[in-house]
């Protein structure tokens, strides 16, 4: 008997939910044009864009953001999302300038106290998710305060300026080899590490499993609470090192430093075309979509616009990312069904 | 289609005397006050399809989940290769080479079809990554074994139910099972994708693999089992060769009493209530012409995603036509929601209750009067004592069996809860009342009583659009059948002429000539 009746041979249905499929996996490619496309206006409105120190300020940013945004696209493809992110990164930076103040401790042991801090701020997290179940929206907004309001703590009412800190602290914001920032060469290396280990391990596709389908994930004995327990830390650990690198860029803390930055780092991954609802995106994505913030960030400095202007246009891009994906999942969709109807 | 039922590869595995694959040993299992099953053993053979029968709660699923490593037995155990095993879990049931299709597929959907098949076993490469390439290779292989063309790098979002069903039965073979459990596999096929998963299952047997096969149809059992065990409320009943069994045999040992199946007393035939002429809906259905008169039941039949879903959807306000249209006693009407299709009086009964169909967490009577809580209630505040008298009344003529109309919906039996979406609806006093596979997933008790109701409801007046994908409902419910082949009306059969040869032959594209000659 014929095993096939269903047409699978190509036909307009199908070809056009391929290449609208193809469109929305390739929302790296796309969104790196976009980019590119962006950055040329800006130069060509205002060519300062273009010098060294504009470069290095404006990657330096970026470079921090997509650090974060790594952590969060672990988190966003667990189908869970950390808001915390912002406190973690104004602690950590706070936290790790106070410890150097006035001791005689070697700095590179601050930065890593700091990412060490970060990791234990991101476990935290994972053990009110998964262990006390709350759901990490709510259990995110309840450390986004708890973390600011310990640096709030710490900081006493102080701000910690330049002076307080040891000579030279902020020169590797500036510092670059063979041309290329030290932060662009720390972010790119933390988007190949997270990206590997994302595509090719067994316990990065256990990420996408359990956003994707929890239930068939337990089925297979992915363990879902461990996973996302891992994404929690590794994310802090991230929003650590942002944190870090966070003081080392701007030399005057706050006790309010980072604040709002999470709003950022998650417009930068869902932009970069992470599933807000789970299971599907990539670190590359969330490095580009940070890279595009943070142009739009410096295209408002070097073309004199209103810095207000900043939140409405995360905000937009938030909302304007997932209205996106929802529309071309829909017609994807329908155009699959579509296929098999004919 | 014949096919030759391998008694002798029973018989030859008896010679060798290999203790079997896969066996339950004096099996109890409770839950709560509920004692899910009493005392069972089954063995299934190496390279036999054995059916497992039953009601639902006759504990079918609880064998499959002990199987499975989700429940463990309280007393006596699960037997594999004649030693006594205790299954931990699901991928402990995995690595003993125990394969699930669960009734749902349970697959990834973001993810492509290879990674689906193997996740969670995946072939790795030399630095302990995961080797894509030999993954998707694999996965090939695996399809082309089955005679089945599939595009192993698409993503199995928005794949058909038949398409995501055989993703399931490749993970099982990738995994190489020696045994394969299938719970109801074919509850969401269509006629055609039933024989094409059929043919694969009877591939994978003789390969030597133990297939148990959970079924409510018990054609199917016939056409592909070699033995049947059938189970009553958690105790084992008769095990059999199906060529000792007859269906009748069969729903008298799942039932305990013999029922006689779809009763159907013709009704007074009315005036036209519906006329669908010429209907239209780009991508899903093209020139659809077709009356309802009052006290008629209009079958629609054909495979999945040949249109009757959508047709209904049309009708109900969901979505709207292209082309053509719809008159209800006689005038235009344009629904643009369903509020209106039900205002008209036109309400339809979805083919997943527990998407479309009730809401968790409510009462019976909740549920009921929910889409009439405006009308019930015309002022601001709800008497709850008005939502159950009137539930109260369609309860008592749907005979759905329940301690009060606050019971929990979830308390009830997949056939209550049918009866329970079928009373919402009739709340609502339609006039033409769509029904789209109203028995799926109910067991026969309940089946037959949904056959009396809806056959009490034409009685009474009422127009009925009946959708299934059960051929022998179809043609013992409807007066007419009208047959859809790819969004088309291929036949319209009257009843006295409808066979199930008929009904096929047009639902695979092989009488659409017919289509003018049909009445």
């Amino acid at each position: 008997m014929a095993l096939s009746v269903r047409a699978n041979a190509p036909s307009p249905g199908r070809a056009a939910g391929a290449l609208l499929g193809r469109l929305a996996r390739s929302r790296e490619a796309t969104l790196a044009l976009v980019v590119i496309v962006l950055a040329a206006l800006v130069w060509l409105a205002a060519p300062s864009f273009l010098s060294p120190t504009n470069l290095i300020s404006v990657t330096s940013f970026t470079a921090i953001i997509a650090i974060a945004a790594v952590g969060e696209a672990l988190v966003i493809i667990t189908k869970n999302i950390d808001l915390s992110v912002e406190s973690t990164m104004g602690l950590v930076a706070f936290v790790v300038a106070v410890v150097l103040q006035g001791r005689n401790i070697p700095v590179p042991a601050a930065w890593a106290f700091g990412i060490g801090l970060g990791l234990a701020l991101g476990m935290a997290n994972g053990v009110i998710i998964t262990i006390f179940r709350v759901p990490s929206i709510v259990a995110t907004l309840g450390t986004l305060s708890i973390y600011r309001g310990l640096t709030y703590w710490v900081a006493n009412g102080k701000e910690i300026t330049t002076s307080d800190l040891p000579a030279n602290y902020t020169d590797p914001s500036s510092q670059t080899f063979f041309g290329v920032p030290l932060f662009v060469i720390l972010a790119v290396a933390v988007v190949i590490v997270a990206g590997i280990a994302l595509r090719y391990t067994v316990a990065g596709r256990a990420l996408y499993a359990v956003g994707s389908n929890a239930d068939a994930a337990a089925t297979i004995g992915v363990r879902a609470r461990s996973t996302v327990f891992m994404a929690f830390a590794v994310s802090g650990m991230l929003a650590g090192m942002a944190g870090v690198l966070w003081g080392i860029q701007f030399g005057q803390l706050y006790a309010s430093s980072a604040n709002g930055q999470s709003l950022a780092v998650i417009a930068a991954v869902v932009v970069g075309g992470v599933s807000i609802s789970g299971g599907s995106g990539t670190v590359v994505g969330a490095a580009i979509g940070a890279l595009f913030l943070g142009l739009i960030n410096n295209a408002l400095v070097v073309l004199n616009l209103p810095q207000e202007w900043l939140q409405v246009i995360y905000g937009a891009v938030i909302l304007l990312a997932v209205a996106t994906d929802a529309l071309v999942q829909v017609r994807a969709q329908r155009a699959k069904a579509r296929s098999r109807l004919r | 289609m014949s096919e030759d039922r391998p008694i002798d590869a029973i018989e030859s595995t008896k010679a060798t005397s290999a203790p079997p694959p896969a066996a339950l040993a004096g099996v109890s299992k409770r839950f709560g006050a509920t004692q899910a099953l009493t005392d069972v053993s089954l063995d299934v053979m190496a390279g036999e399809i054995h059916a497992l029968v039953g009601e639902n709660g006759a504990g079918k699923s609880t064998i499959v989940k002990v199987f499975a490593g989700i429940h463990q037995p309280d007393s006596g155990t699960v037997v594999l290769d004649g030693n006594p095993t205790l299954v931990h879990g699901p991928a402990h049931a995995r690595s003993l080479g125990i394969a699930v299709v669960h009734q749902e597929p349970r697959l990834f959907p973001d993810l492509t079809v290879a990674e689906n098949v193997f996740m969670g076993h995946a072939p790795m490469g030399r630095l302990g990554t995961l080797n894509w390439r030999e993954m998707r290779q694999s996965a090939d292989r695996i399809f082309e074994s089955l005679n089945v063309r599939m595009d192993t790098g698409e993503i199995v979002r928005g794949l058909s139910m038949a398409d995501q069903q055989l993703i399931e039965i490749a993970k099982a073979l990738s995994i190489d099972a020696r045994v394969l459990i299938l719970d109801e596999p074919t509850a969401s096929l269509s006629t055609h994708e039933v024989e094409r998963l059929f043919s694969i299952v009877r591939q994978t047997r003789d390969r030597g693999v133990a297939i148990l096969f959970v079924s409510h149809r018990l054609e199917e059992v016939f056409q592909l089992c070699d033995r049947a065990t059938v189970l009553r409320d958690g105790r084992h009943v008769i095990t059999a060769p199906t060529s000792e069994l007859d269906a009748p045999t069969l729903v008298r040992h799942m039932v305990g009493r013999a029922v006689s199946l779809f009763p159907r007393s013709t009704a007074h035939i009315g005036d036209v209530l519906l006329d669908v002429r010429g209907l239209t809906r780009v991508g899903a259905f093209r020139d659809v012409t077709f009356s309802v008169r009052s006290g008629e039941i209009v079958g629609l039949a054909g495979l999945v995603g040949a249109g009757r879903t959508e047709i209904a959807r049309v009708l109900f306000g969901l979505d709207r036509a292209d082309v053509g249209e719809i008159r209800l006693d006689g005038k235009r009407v344009h629904f643009r929601s369903p509020s209106e299709a039900l205002g008209a009086g036109v309400a339809y009964v979805p083919e997943d209750r527990h998407i479309d169909g009730l809401v968790e967490g409510f009462t019976i009577s909740e549920n009921v009067t929910l889409p009439i809580i405006p009308r019930l209630f015309p002022h601001l505040f709800m008497r709850t004592g008005r939502e159950r008298t009137l539930t109260a009344g369609y309860a008592e003529r749907l005979r759905i069996r329940a301690t009060g109309m606050d019971d929990l919906i979830e308390s009830l039996s997949g056939g209550n809860q049918q009866k329970v979406v079928i009373a919402k609806w009739l709340a609502t006093k339609p006039r033409v009342l769509i029904l789209d596979e109203p028995t799926r997933g109910v067991d026969i008790g309940a089946k037959v009583e949904v056959h009396r109701i809806i056959s009490d409801l034409a009685a009474s007046g009422l127009g009925i659009v009946l959708i299934s994908s059960e051929l022998p409902e179809v043609l013992a419910m409807s007066d007419r059948i009208m047959v859809l082949h790819e969004g088309r009306i291929a036949a319209e059969i009257p009843r006295a002429e409808a066979s199930e040869e008929r009904v096929m032959l047009a639902a695979t594209g092989q009488m659409a000539e017919e289509t003018a000659s049909g009445s």
